[in-house]
């Protein structure tokens, strides 16, 4: 007799893999992500059933509030045939499905070993709650790599930065060495033709 | 517990200094005019030397731990970084004119660098595999950023994209390796993990998985095949000053972790990871110089003679023992200079407008330089491994310790293969001897640049006639610091 417990892991299992896969195969890319986001609630319920709800909330405010929504926006602002980019899916399908099942196969028989056997892990039994054990351990013992993050975010707005920042079409602005450097042909095109000849209407061309 | 604080971070004071100076770049960046730029450069110099000497003050030989026994103060970790600030210093003279005549002399090409100065740090004292994570990390976005910097550049933006994509996979594929080791062992501390590998049987299957996604992962940041693929389109695509970058010191810091990972941590499945190891080098040494023959672009080709050194590397990492990883490193650190002096020989031809990077560009260079042909010559020298310099003492060392562990007969394919390699660097010395140039304006080199360029090769050829000191240091910082 399966215990309710197991039926909500199971029930949200399968909707977490079925969304999963409605992410890689689904033709518009909204429904891609908001498939995404229904994989990342998912993966969030198994959390709290696993008593992490600490990383269930971080997970549905981050990346379902956060990182999706932004993903969204963009999907929706920028014109990307992705068709286009789809192109050759299938084709690689033998190649990658091949891959797949090879990788999938070795995982199985890894984790089939007794070390990840769920009854060599207890029930962690303590008073104190996930967000305060978390953060006890974060600020002491995990001190210098939480530093170290916060330096890869600001490399990250940086680089954003370098990379995308151009002045801005409008401006007035003028750059003297730009001018100075102007050659004739930048302006000024010299184009050839007899002037004696009369001006021929084109013919226009039937649709075949 | 106060003391506690003070000790962790007057260990780790090299590291706030160049972060906070990566940081005071950055700002002076925004607010000076650009006829003062020469002011970020003096900067960045001083950073390097500050940091340099807060590195030799605490300069210990023992083992000293701090944040919970992550971060790592040892000989090796101060050797490592010591010639880290030197190959920086060295990469901002040469690429001073280069940067400049391309509009990319700016506050953030300064503050990237030393930001990536910092993960490498970060990674060569890193003794836990988060902190590797981190570091790498660290380092990778910033090269990733600084191959793109270059943005109107079509090929620097789509290498910088296949950089980008395959490193995420490489780290993607680290990360998992560690999850699986921790898994195995309840521990990300190399200390730990090697002591429950040695005393509590585990489970070898889960360990082997592990172990192949950290190897998989290590080799493409090293660029062993067969996780080549990046480096030559990276290479070709960046500005060369970009590429001196990446091909030089940020192999210290892989050379780092390979050793703390696989030679302290993972001690106990040296007989796994041996066997990859060998197939990675005798693949990297193969593959590197018989395809560098075939190339015609100059950067392509120092990319495949980068993965033939690579694989050089690896002939005295999985060697296993403490001679082996001492001639690595000193294999490690000539090759850094080395590639210096290659990469800077095409930032010096380079002009505006002009980039060398074709062979044909190197015809006939000494009938108008001869010492500069003089200085190429001998890196090629080098590069080859002919006797008199440094080059010939670096292979001769790996390839001895790879013999006394039972390679003899990798050993001999690999004398052969270096035997292959010799072509493509004697074809550039060919070119500039026997050739009728092609180039005809004089290069006009900044003073500096001259000096420095001249210093670093002819120190290649001097550093060949007394090897033993700098053989004997490398032996000191890794017996020291790998028990």
């Amino acid at each position: 007799m399966i215990e309710f417990k197991d039926f909500i892991f199971y029930f949200l299992s399968f909707v977490l893999i079925a969304s999963g896969l409605s992410v890689i195969t689904s033709r518009n890319p909204v429904t891609a992500a908001l498939s995404l986001v229904l994989a990342f609630f998912n993966a969030a319920g198994i959390w709290i059933l696993l008593q992490a709800e600490f990383l269930a909330i971080a997970l549905v405010l981050v990346y379902v509030g956060a990182v999706m929504v932004l993903f969204l926006f963009v999907v929706m602002m920028l014109d990307i045939n992705f068709d286009k980019l789809r192109e050759g899916f299938w084709d690689y399908l033998p190649m990658a499905g091949f891959i797949g099942v090879l990788m999938m196969v070795e995982m199985v028989l890894v984790f089939q070993t007794k070390k990840f056997n769920l009854s060599s892990f207890s029930d962690p039994i303590s008073n104190i709650s996930n967000t305060e054990m978390i953060g006890n351990t974060l600020y002491s013992n995990y001190v210098l790599p939480f530093e170290l993050a916060s330096v890869i975010l600001l490399i990250a707005i940086v680089s954003a930065i370098a990379l995308t920042l151009r002045d801005r079409k409008d401006s007035k602005k003028i750059n003297s060495a730009d001018q100075i450097a102007v050659k004739r042909e930048d302006r000024v095109r010299l184009v050839q033709m007899k002037s004696e000849e009369k001006y021929i209407k084109p013919k226009v061309k039937k649709k075949t | 517990m106060n003391q506690l604080i003070q000790f962790d971070i007057s260990l780790i004071l090299p590291e706030i200094f160049v972060l906070s100076m990566a940081m005071a770049v950055l700002m002076t960046g925004l607010f000076i005019k650009p006829s003062l730029r020469w002011i970020m450069f003096a900067l960045s110099q001083f950073t390097l030397l500050g940091s340099a000497y807060l590195t030799y003050q605490h300069f210990n030989h023992e083992t000293q731990f701090a944040f919970s026994k992550m971060f790592v103060r040892d000989g090796l970790a101060d050797l490592l970084k010591i010639m880290s600030y030197l190959g920086i210093s060295i990469i901002f003279f040469y690429s001073r004119s280069y940067m400049k005549d391309r509009n990319l002399y700016c506050g953030e090409y300064f503050a990237l660098v030393l930001f990536a100065l910092l993960g490498m740090m970060i990674m060569i004292s890193s003794h836990n595999m988060l902190l590797v994570y981190m570091g790498l990390e660290l380092l990778s976005l910033c090269l990733y950023s600084l191959t793109a910097l270059d943005r109107d550049n079509q090929k620097a933006t789509e290498s910088a994209i296949k950089y980008f994509v395959l490193g995420a996979l490489a780290s993607g594929f680290l990360l998992y390796g560690m999850s699986m080791i921790y898994g195995a062992t309840s521990s990300l501390d190399f200390n730990v993990v090697s002591a429950v590998l040695l005393n509590q049987p585990t489970d070898h299957a889960i360990l082997v998985l592990g172990l192949v996604f950290v190897v998989a992962g290590l080799a493409f940041k090293l660029g062993a095949v067969p996780f080549q693929m990046w480096v030559p389109d990276v290479y070709e695509g960046s500005p060369s000053s970009i590429a001196m970058l990446i091909s030089s010191v940020p192999k210290l810091a892989a050379f780092a972790i390979t050793v703390r990972i696989l030679g302290e941590g993972l001690q106990s499945m040296m007989v796994d990871w041996k066997q990859m190891m060998l197939i990675m080098a005798v693949l990297s040494i193969s593959i590197g110089n018989i395809t560098a023959i075939a190339q015609t672009n100059i950067k392509r080709m120092y990319a495949y003679s980068t993965i033939s050194h690579i694989g050089f590397i690896l002939f005295g990492l999985m060697s296993g023992t403490l001679n082996g990883y001492a001639s690595s490193l000193f294999y490690v650190v000539s090759y850094m200079f080395m590639t210096l002096v290659s990469f800077a020989m095409l930032i010096m031809m380079s002009r505006k407008n002009f980039e060398c990077e074709t062979l044909d560009d190197f015809k006939g260079l000494n009938r108008k330089n001869p010492w500069y042909a003089f200085l190429m010559l001998i890196t090629m020298l080098s590069m080859a491994g002919i006797p008199p310099t440094i080059g010939f003492y670096a292979k001769f060392m790996v390839l001895q310790s790879a013999f006394d562990a039972g390679f003899s007969s990798f050993v001999v394919y690999a004398v052969m293969m270096a035997l292959v390699g010799m072509f493509y660097y004697m074809r550039i010395v060919k070119l500039m001897y026997f050739d009728e140039p092609k180039l005809k304006n004089k290069l006009d080199i900044p003073m500096d640049m001259q000096w420095i360029l001249s210093a670093n090769a002819l120190a290649l050829l001097v550093t060949g006639f007394i090897p033993q000191t700098f053989m004997e240091a490398a032996t000191q910082a890794v017996v020291l610091s790998l028990h």
